[in-house]
């Protein structure tokens, strides 16, 4: 991943920065490179520090990266905070009129912009912001007309005069910098296919709309919130309704009422609003309705670190909802697999006829990657399983039982309507035909054989799911665990270690249930120095694999900060462990945001 | 020419469920139950297109004993259950039964939200002023000063009025019922159900067993039928609010309040507009939305 170019917006919330991130992350996009963006900011509307990465490349780009190649500072604390990180070959645009640099560079390249003089007349408020765009762009050796053609979407709804000030004002800021500043010395080539910018929230919503998704219900709570506003913004022409609930007790209960109904339903939330739904999760099990849960995971214990990042819900997720009962965990690996991972939940939920849960985090969902559009295809695989939803006009009811008992403990479902098909789904134990069996008729043979009848799905739960395999070299020296959203980090981590004669190979998880214990431990069994990588401080799935198969790795790298790792991160963690200086590793965030 | 058969008469045996109530001897819920089923039965309403859903608790029970399609869910959470229900098939009757521990208290929250979005929904509260399945609790409608096994030197909380609670919380049908009045019950139930909106029924459902304040007694001194007095007006929300204040000596049944001005959740929702029930909707999506979703990216 050496061919790649990091851009980095800072300013206070509030300032703008989204708006010229999303204009670099599309002229990337348009023009064939690959990105992935991270945006670092707080639980604040106004004010403090927001931190957006956007890396750009020609080859596929899995993490925002450890060097930044262009900032662009908003205001005086952003250039305080980040200046004395830009490396020579880099360089900073600012407004000069307003921010002055503090701390001496090495050798990056300072390119104030006089905003005041360039944008004479403007009455825009974000004009230091297009001007610095347009400078950036210029000194990457892209053409005006992409950033034209941009703004003029972008201002189009505000009137043809707004749209010629603001592209006055860019083509201002790009002439200056071609007669003023130093062009940077290897910008990226750029090339003709076009990809798609995808944030994982908007690739979740959309996974849902192709699995057939018919009711989103959601209470706002992030950085689960942008499922809810793409299926909001979207609802009418997907066929899906859309509905805000007074709590995430509410939010279950009303999607477990629609999916027993026959629809396929989903809600999204983070750890708090889980720990809400977990009775819910439990009466979905119990009834035998599916439901798939989206658990985004933000920084915790209780209202935690909204705006950060972590992996800490995994224990949340293994042990949620009291009682034993089947079901489905999974931790989608990257952005495109938020999209692709929904349906594959679905069919499984369906087919299993138990809650499916979907353990993403903020690094995924509030991130944006390039994806090819071609991978966006709505004609994935649905399958709804054993659902009945008309009665066989021959048959009649033929001696329908809901809860019959099967040797797959699948018992087929009929939907609400269905002549003949009448019985009661009940979330106290009850017997084949849905009678309850907990109160006065308690009967510890049919308890014990419902029991078994639903706990005879894990068998086919661990059937349908096939276990993770190695990535790289079986013979590396050391092999990288991790599960989730530290995919990209870690592959970047082995490209490095590998480059720098260090050979590593990785091992990603994304079903963490069913795990596959047995086949993970075969492949750790024959690694030469295995180290889990996770972002959280107590080690929840190294902890979970120890549970499950006693194996214990040679080394942790952990990291709760709120922020993600950094590919360096891990690559310094890895040569301290192999010269044996630790078994336990916790990089410290170098960047304050 | 096809000749259209209307379907047989149906009769409260057709509502019968697969076991019969394990109410104590003597319980208001029997009246209440019974009412239910005959009402079906009046309108004839086919077994198969009405869904029962209860939270937990002894009136919870119900679905288990009448021949609908049945959902027997979590304490407090019948109300939220049955929207998502109504919402994904909007042609099914959804009748909500429980108590007013499971409607009052632990699902209070759903109670008051259900209200103001006018979910299409017939929500029946077996209403006993205590906690039965739990041998005899003070509940959210417990008088002030009982003694129960919770409280045993007299509650010290003022009652919920559910009456009133549901007037402010913009419920469309509002009325209260007594299970030995079953004739007056029917007739509210029958208005209920054909209502389109969230109607609302609090009934006087003693408990024989744990609550010796409220009786069969007690009620029947009380009670008068709002529908007795011929001035009174239903459709006037400040009158209605003004007699569900009323508890003493005299305490009003009847319809209190009633608008149909209101569309209900499903009406107001406009992916349900048309199409039909989601439930029976294409899954896929149109390749050219889908390439609209695509291209927003871009």
């Amino acid at each position: 991943m050496d061919r790649t170019f990091a851009v980095a917006i800072g300013g206070a919330a509030g300032q703008g920065v989204a708006t010229p991130g999303d204009i670099f992350a599309k002229i990337f996009a348009r023009r064939g490179l690959h990105i992935n963006a991270y945006n670092a900011y707080q639980s604040i509307i106004r004010g403090g520090h927001t931190f957006l990465t956007i890396r750009a490349g020609i080859e596929e780009v899995t993490s925002f990266g450890d060097r930044i190649d262009l900032l662009i500072p908003l205001n005086q604390d952003s250039m305080d905070r980040h200046l004395g990180l830009m490396k020579a070959g880099s360089a900073v645009v600012y407004n000069g009129d307003s921010i002055k640099p503090g701390v001496r560079t090495h050798g990056a390249q300072l390119c104030p912009l006089p905003v005041n003089e360039l944008s004479k007349g403007s009455r825009s408020k974000v004009e230091q912001n297009t001007l610095a765009l347009a400078a950036s762009l210029q000194m990457m050796n892209v053409d005006f007309e992409p950033l034209a053609e941009i703004l003029t979407q972008q201002f189009m709804r505000k009137g043809a005069k707004v749209v010629t000030e603001n592209l006055d004002i860019a083509r201002a800021g790009y002439d200056y910098a071609a007669a003023t500043f130093q062009p940077f010395a290897s910008p990226l080539p750029m090339r003709d296919t076009q990809y798609a910018v995808l944030s994982g929230n908007i690739a979740l919503a959309m996974g849902g709309a192709a699995a057939g998704v018919k009711f989103y219900c959601a209470y706002p709570m992030s950085p689960a919130t942008g499922v809810l506003h793409w299926m909001a913004a979207h609802a009418r022409e997907a066929g899906i309704v859309v509905r805000q609930v007074e709590d995430e007790i509410g939010v279950i209960n009303m999607a477990i009422g629609a999916a027993h109904a026959g629809v396929r339903a989903m809600c999204a939330t983070s750890g708090g609003g889980f720990a809400l739904m977990t009775e819910g999760l439990g009466m979905s099990a119990m009834m035998e309705t599916p439901v798939v849960v989206i658990d985004v995971q933000r920084a915790g214990p209780s209202t935690g670190v909204p705006t950060k990042t972590e992996q800490g819900d995994l224990w949340q997720m293994l042990g949620a909802g009291f009682g034993d009962f089947p079901k489905l965990i999974a931790a989608p690996t990257d952005i495109l697999d938020c999209f692709k991972l929904v349906p594959e939940m679905h069919n499984l939920a369906d087919r299993f006829q138990c809650p499916g849960i979907i353990l993403g985090d903020l690094l995924l969902s509030e991130g944006r990657s390039s994806v090819d559009p071609v991978q966006l295809s709505f004609d994935t695989k649905i399958d709804r399983a054993e659902l009945i939803v008309y009665a066989d006009p021959n048959n009649g009811s033929n001696g329908y039982e809901r809860y019959k008992i099967t040797e797959s403990g699948i018992s087929p479902r009929a939907i609400p309507g269905v002549p003949g098909h009448m019985h009661t789904a009940s979330t106290d134990e009850h017997d084949e035909n849905g009678v309850l069996i907990s109160d006065e008729f308690t009967n510890p043979v049919k308890r014990r054989a419902m029991m078994e009848k639903r706990q005879r799905k894990v068998a086919g739960i661990e059937a349908a799911v096939l276990p993770p395999v190695l990535i790289g070299s079986s013979t590396a020296d050391v092999t990288l665990v991790g599960w989730g959203s530290t995919k990209g980090v870690i592959r970047e981590a082995v490209e490095i270690l590998n480059e720098e004669g260090i050979s590593a190979n990785q091992l990603q998880v994304r079903w963490l249930v069913p795990l596959h214990g047995e086949a993970i431990v075969d492949i750790l069994k024959s690694s030469k120095h295995t180290i889990i990588v996770e972002n959280n401080y107590s080690g929840q799935f190294a902890r979970y694999l120890r549970s499950e198969t006693s194996y214990v790795p040679n080394g942790h790298i952990r990291k709760y900060d709120g922020e993600p790792f950094m590919p360096h991160h891990l690559v310094e963690a890895v040569k301290e462990q192999l010269a044996g200086k630790a078994k336990l590793s916790v990089p410290m965030h170098e960047i304050m945001v | 020419m096809a000749t259209v058969l209307e379907p047989a008469k149906l009769t409260l045996t057709d509502f019968k469920g697969k076991v019969d109530p394990d109410w104590c001897p003597g319980c208001g819920d029997f009246g209440v139950l019974s009412s239910l089923q005959k009402v079906f039965a009046e309108m004839n309403v086919q077994p198969h297109n009405v869904v029962t859903v209860s939270g937990i608790g002894c009136s919870s029970n119900l679905p288990g004993f009448i021949n609908t399609y049945g959902m027997h869910t979590l304490h407090g959470r019948a109300l939220a259950v049955a929207t998502g229900v109504k919402m994904a098939n909007h042609n099914l009757h959804v009748v909500v039964t429980g108590g007013d521990g499971d409607g009052f208290g632990i699902g209070g929250n759903h109670f008051i939200h259900t209200m103001r979005r006018n979910v299409d929904l017939l929500y029946i509260v077996m209403d006993n002023q205590i906690y039965g399945l739990t041998t005899g609790q003070t509940s959210p409608t417990s008088r002030k000063g009982m003694k129960t096994k919770s409280m045993p030197y007299g509650n010290v909380e003022e009652p919920i009025n559910p009456i009133t609670l549901a007037l402010a919380a913009g419920a469309t049908f509002v009325a209260r019922g007594y299970s030995a009045e079953p004739k007056h019950l029917m007739d509210l139930i029958k208005q209920g159900m054909v209502h389109k909106g969230f109607s609302f029924i609090d009934v006087f459902s003693p408990c024989v067993t744990y609550n010796h304040d409220n009786t069969y007694a007690w009620f029947k001194e009380r009670v008068r039928k709002l529908e007795d007095d011929p001035s009174y007006d239903s459709s006037d929300w400040h009158e209605a609010t003004k007699r569900a204040l009323l508890w003493g000596d005299e305490i009003p049944i009847g319809k209190f309040f009633q608008r149909t001005d209101l569309p209900s959740l499903d009406q107001a929702d406009p992916v349900l507009e048309h199409g039909g029930p989601l439930a029976h909707r294409q899954l896929r999506i149109a390749p050219e939305v889908v390439r609209s979703f695509v291209s927003e990216l871009m």
